[in-house]
């Protein structure tokens, strides 16, 4: 046993000497209630949880390897599938890096940084969408689910016809897009709007004070603001302990210091601050916040900016990505949290020499043992619904 | 701004705590002392009109030739809205008996429990004090780093094929 080994073995004398009144069960990796492939080891003491080890892993794809194979162009389509379900706003924040280091960012036509807003909102409502549907399925609601899928499907297809794809767009390009919105985008985009509208306030009549929902809430995994900050949480769960951190408002990167949008915190409205029904109702709220920019944008892209026969979506794309040798952290608030890529360029190559993705999942699963501590297992199904974590990020 | 930390800090912890500031074109970046690492870090967290208490991201940096490996901190304010890039630079002969040592900042900021376990997996970096210093992203008998540059992959992994 060297040194290097000494976590292992501690963690396998752990199992081994766990006393006969305590149980090993094993959550995942191929449950649904786990969101994906993610392994948590529980060890219990009857229906109390005592100590949630997680085991992550199962689905890496070695995204930095790959990204420090190839150039940064043909990085964005693994960017599309590390929080698969909003591609668009992991482009966004990967093409604003490069676009950054390479200076031109601010000479960007504002017909294509709002279009960029457009899709990458449209895509935060659709990965809100899937997080309260399968957040109710979690807790036993299955109706919920159904509704969420059906007005998610009409942003999968307005996308789809956009980009061509319904997930793994592929859309937003270094210094550009892949191609102009379809003619008839914006007027099929407000048609949305205006049904979706309805649609939101009845789905947050049937869940938000629903007296089964809240008793299985409301109180449960509770999180201190020190707590989140210190386990970096970042995005709706750290807006849901009360803490007004969002990025699109303290970077204020591409439109958003032009737009009007509140940002929702957690209130402890049915019970302490922070608990799962905060951090699910901060996702409602956002998703509203979501359709106040996009009738904005649209208004825009209408109005100021409209489509023109001269304008070409690809005509900054660079041909060739040349940087000086630099480094440089861009972060964005992604519908998970802050998505981060730090990139470190090398010199008279197109091909970076490191490229680390934070994903806001990953840590904001690391509070899983500290919350989930002490709670029954059933409600550990509630707070791990709640922090919303997607696979394809968390390992990457 | 970082000039400013950086005389702060100097001030409270000492000449060498900080080696030098790199001026990046978009974001300077503090290089520190490896053995300094933990004072500097808590003295950015606590002290008063810095409070860095939200550490964003750990990721190493392999320069393959020069046998040297870059930990880069990226710290962010909440109550300040500032954010800050700390770099520890670690000179190593990259073999796997001596992994490069860096004291661990998972008792300052919990975050860099599960970013260290990942920088030890794949790139091999050891944090001295880490509270539990295991693979997180490959299995537990994976051989080697493999985000190293010069890491080659196996010809198989539990008698399977994998090339």
């Amino acid at each position: 046993m060297t040194r290097y080994t000494e976590g292992l073995e501690n963690y396998k004398k752990k199992i081994a000497a766990i006393s006969s009144q305590e149980m090993v069960i094993n959550m995942g990796p191929q449950h649904p209630s786990t969101h994906g492939v993610l392994r948590l080891e529980l060890i219990t003491d009857g229906e109390i949880v005592k100590e949630i080890i997680p085991h992550l892993g199962y689905l890496h794809r070695c995204f930095d390897k790959h990204a420090e194979s190839m150039n940064y162009g043909k990085t964005i389509p693994f960017t599309d599938r590390l929080d698969y379900l909003a591609s668009m706003n992991n482009s966004h924040a990967f093409v604003m890096g490069v676009e950054r280091m390479l200076g031109i960012d601010k000479a960007l036509p504002k017909r294509i940084e709002y279009i960029r807003v457009l899709v990458c909102e449209l895509n935060r409502i659709a990965s809100h969408l899937i997080a309260i549907g399968t957040y109710g399925i979690d807790i036993g609601a299955f109706t919920p689910f159904m509704w969420c899928f059906r007005d998610r499907e009409h942003i999968m297809n307005m996308l789809e016809w956009a980009s061509g794809s319904r997930m793994l767009y592929n859309y937003i390009w270094i210094g550009g897009l892949f191609y102009d919105l379809p003619v008839g985008f914006e007027e099929r985009c407000q048609d949305f709007v205006s049904y979706f509208k309805p649609k939101l306030i009845e789905l947050d009549n049937l869940l938000s004070t629903n007296q089964i929902f809240i008793s299985r809430t409301a109180n449960i995994g509770a999180l201190p603001a020190d707590v989140a900050i210190q386990y970096g949480c970042s995005g709706p769960m750290l807006r849901a302990s009360g803490i007004k951190w969002d990025l699109r408002r303290v970077d204020g990167y591409s439109v958003y210091p032009e737009l009007e949008f509140d940002i929702p915190v957690g209130k402890g409205e049915m019970g302490k601050l922070g608990d799962c029904w905060d951090r699910y109702k901060v996702r409602v709220d956002e998703v509203r916040e979501s359709i106040r920019i996009i009738e904005q944008c649209l208004e825009r892209l209408k109005g100021d900016f409209k489509r023109t026969p001269d304008f070409d979506p690809r005509a900054m794309v660079p041909r060739k990505v040349n940087l000086k040798p630099q480094e440089y952290y861009i972060r964005a608030e992604n519908p998970k949290g802050e998505l981060g890529f730090h990139f470190v360029t090398q010199e008279k190559t197109d091909i970076p020499r490191r490229v680390k993705a934070r994903g806001p999942s990953f840590n904001n699963l690391s509070v899983l043992p500290e919350l989930g501590k002490g709670q029954l297992i059933a409600d550990l199904i509630a707070i791990l619904g709640s922090i919303d974590i997607v696979l394809g990020e968390v390992d990457r | 701004m970082i000039a400013q930390i950086k005389d702060q800090i100097i001030n409270a912890l000492g000449e060498g705590a900080v080696i030098r500031t790199d001026e990046q074109p978009l974001q300077p970046i503090l290089v520190v002392h490896a053995g300094y690492l933990l004072e500097i870090a808590l003295f950015l967290r606590d002290t008063e009109g810095l409070y860095f208490d939200f550490l964003s991201n750990i990721s190493v940096v392999d320069y393959f030739p020069e046998g040297r490996f870059d930990v880069v901190y990226h710290l962010a304010s909440i109550p300040y809205q500032t954010q800050l890039t700390l770099k520890v630079e670690l000179p190593n002969d990259r073999s796997l008996e001596h992994l490069p040592e860096i004291p661990s900042v998972s008792s300052v900021w919990r975050t860099a429990d599960w970013h260290e376990r990942e920088a030890f997996d794949l790139m091999g970096v050891y944090f001295v004090g880490h509270p539990d210093l295991r693979r997180i992203l490959l299995p537990d008998d994976w051989q080697g780093h493999p985000l190293r540059k010069d890491y080659e992959d196996p010809e198989t992994y539990h008698g399977i094929a994998i090339k």
